[in-house]
């Protein structure tokens, strides 16, 4: 089985998985931070909108944030206290950017919102299930941050056969995902049948790391009799991925360009399960998540259940904070995680991981000349030309490297990796895409003004036109009026005429 | 002899009429290119290229009166599409990089005299007589006509602010050689 499921694979890596540092950890709780920073753009789409006023008092999973607009996810408050501040903090982004944020100090109660809960969650409709899903803020947790609800929705319209649990965790240093499902499998199974139910797919697999033999063995006892079938897939680097977990679990590939959807597949993280359970059973929104404290500067690396909008730093330091100074923080893993600019960003919903990684583990020497060993080429789990479609972005022809294949690059930093001459490559294709998006934007908007403009012109027209329009009818109105006069005048004189012949 | 002369005759007159008939019936009206390069150009007609909007501009540059770096708003990008599609070599030397920016009303200096939202080729200005003046974001194509109009210096031109959903990954330093 694992043979096959590895020859259907293209490229993958094995970057030296790291997790025994926290995979032997139990998931267990922080102790509340004095304050947390709920960021209002926690999720791919439109920043929610504040809900709450400074000053408010907040119970425990209030909805703080409403959605805007169509994929977009509502924020809940992760605690009980009052809101003390509305405005821009520094995000965990590599940009550092600030983003709208609501600051709640922590009255230290942690008193929950009481929350209606349906008697049988799984004899909801699945609309409502989707309904609830949105409701509660969930986004998808394996780190994208997708709003959950948008994809059950959109799966439902299009007859998707095959449920896929993303149980793969294929970034080093992260454990979230492994001791979620060995803690708490029977939640994650819940959780897993009502996804199944919202989308009536008549087949859920669970793809596990085999790397995660404990994993594996809870998650098979919780789903016994459920027909949710757990298979292990091979230890590699990405095959966390969508498109390279559906290849692995049913052999069939997902298009260039295309989505899962296209193939009749629909994928979600453990973690994902795991909240939706949390919403539909108990009407918990998502305020927390489980999070992986790693990294070779880390005192005790950990496994720790955080609120949202926790600083970074809090979490650091309740895994006995640093060793050493830590060369680099990353938010998520190390392959695709984001560089954290500042250790005082608040943890958002898409958070998996704080790593702090010291000197040798991000060995970074740097880039010497491409020889065109094609190591990149054999990295690619998307079967792409890593060196051909840097060399193009490098010289400026971004159009070339699209031609390439540019658009489906999943940046999952394979190539990078493997680059025995350290080239950023993935940085490249992050570059690339972003230039791209933005020459994209810029034809919207110019676009949009054009018409604008078009529109402004006719209404110039338009004025000038009635403007005109009315000067000749005045005229006319006026020749009327002196004609009028002028018959009146010619009558009135020809009357006294008439009298004085009289 | 005659067979010959007859040949050639209906020949021609045969291929001329075809010629007559698709010169009538096939006919293209304006210049073609000329649609294709206002597509490229921002549409706003705010006439800095010194031709009365962007069609004048298209035309002019069919026409090969115009340099390509015509456009100030369009940029950089706008150059060397205009120039990939004319064929001619483009001269970046003289084109600014200019950062996509919008206009902006400094409300202290701003006294509501309507100006700028007359002359706003895209509506994107918004205000009353003696009321501060406002600039819509999202229709603003940094023309930079109200700023000439403008009689208290109040309007500016600033780059558009970045943001979460804007930001992407600068380009990576050349590697050694």
């Amino acid at each position: 089985m694992n043979l096959l499921a590895r020859l259907r694979l293209r490229g993958g890596v094995h970057p030296d998985g790291r997790k025994e540092l926290s995979a032997e950890a139990p998931i267990c709780a922080l102790p509340l931070p004095e304050r947390l920073y709920v960021s209002l753009q926690q999720h791919i789409g439109a920043p929610a909108n504040p809900a709450v006023a400074v000053g408010d008092h907040v119970r425990k999973g209030q909805l703080i944030g409403t959605r805007v607009g169509m994929v977009s996810a509502p924020v809940h408050a992760p605690t009980s206290g009052r809101v003390i501040a509305i405005g821009d903090y520094a995000a965990p982004h590599p940009s550092g950017l600030p983003v709208p944020t609501i600051t709640i100090e922590s009255d230290g109660d942690d008193r929950w919102l009481d929350f209606e809960t349906p008697a049988d969650p799984m004899a909801l409709a699945p609309e409502d299930i989707a309904a609830r899903v949105d409701a509660a803020g969930i986004v998808g947790l394996g780190g994208a941050a997708f709003p959950s609800a948008v994809k059950l929705n959109l799966s439902r319209g299009s007859g998707v056969t095959t449920l896929i649990m993303n149980g793969g965790e294929c970034e080093p240093f992260l454990t979230c995902d492994d001791r979620l499902m060995r803690d708490r499998a029977g939640e994650v199974v819940a959780g897993i049948l009502l996804i199944q139910r919202a989308v009536g797919a008549p087949v859920v697999l669970v793809g596990i790391e085999d790397n995660k033999p404990e994993a594996i063995a809870a998650m098979r006892a919780a789903a016994a009799g459920t027909g949710v079938e757990v298979r292990a897939i091979p230890s590699m680097y990405p095959m966390g991925s969508e498109k390279q977990l559906i290849q692995a679990l049913i052999g069939k590939e997902v298009p260039a360009g295309g989505r899962a959807a296209d193939i009749g597949v629909l994928v979600h993280n453990v973690g994902t399960a795991f909240a939706v359970h949390q919403a539909l059973s108990l009407g918990r929104p998502l305020v927390s998540r489980i999070v992986t404290v790693s990294g070779g500067a880390i005192g005790v690396p950990r496994n720790l259940e955080a609120p949202i909008g926790a600083p970074a730093e809090a979490l650091f330091d309740y895994c006995g904070g640093f060793l050493d100074t830590p060369a680099r923080l990353v938010m998520g893993g190390p392959m695709m995680g984001q560089e954290l600019t500042d250790p005082r960003v608040p943890l958002i919903k898409g958070t998996s991981g704080l790593l702090a990684l010291t000197h040798k583990e991000i060995g970074q020497p740097s880039p010497a000349p491409c020889i065109r060993c094609s190591t990149c080429v054999r990295a690619c789990p998307i079967g792409l030309l890593p060196l051909e479609m840097a060399a193009r972005i490098r010289a400026g022809d971004l159009a070339a490297a699209v031609d390439l294949g540019l658009k489906d690059c999943i940046a999952c930093g394979s190539c990078s990796y493997a680059c025995p001459a350290h080239i950023p490559l993935v940085h490249y294709f992050n570059y690339a895409k972003g230039d791209l998006a933005a020459k994209e934007r810029a034809k919207l908007k110019q676009e949009a003004t054009r018409k604008l403009a078009d529109a402004r012109n006719e209404r110039m027209e338009r004025i000038a036109r009635e403007r005109e329009e009315a000067a000749r009818q005045r005229a006319a109105r006026k020749a009327a009026q002196d004609a009028a006069k002028k018959a009146a005048a010619e009558a009135a004189k020809a009357g006294t005429q008439e009298t004085e012949t009289a | 002899m005659i067979a010959a002369i007859a040949s050639l005759t209906a020949l021609g007159l045969a291929l001329g009429l075809g010629l007559g008939f698709a010169a009538r019936k096939l006919k293209v009206e304006g210049n073609p290119l000329v649609a294709e390069i206002e597509a490229l150009l921002p549409g706003s007609q705010c006439g800095q290229c010194g031709y009365p909007g962007c069609t004048g501009a298209a035309q002019a540059l069919a026409d090969g009166g115009a340099p390509v770096t015509l456009c100030p708003p369009g940029g950089r990008d706008l150059v060397i599409q205009l120039a990939a599609k004319l064929g001619v070599e483009a001269d970046l030397s003289g084109v600014k990089d200019s950062v996509p920016s919008i206009a902006e009303v400094r409300e202290e200096l701003c006294i509501g005299c309507t100006r700028c939202y007359k002359v706003c080729p895209t509506d994107a200005i918004l205000g009353s007589a003696k009321h501060i003046h406002s600039v819509f974001r999202e229709a603003c194509t940094a023309c930079g006509k109200c700023v000439d109009a403008c009689p208290t210096e109040a309007i500016l031109m600033r780059p558009i602010p970045v943001t979460m959903q804007t930001w992407y990954w600068g380009k990576p330093a050349l590697e050694a050689a």
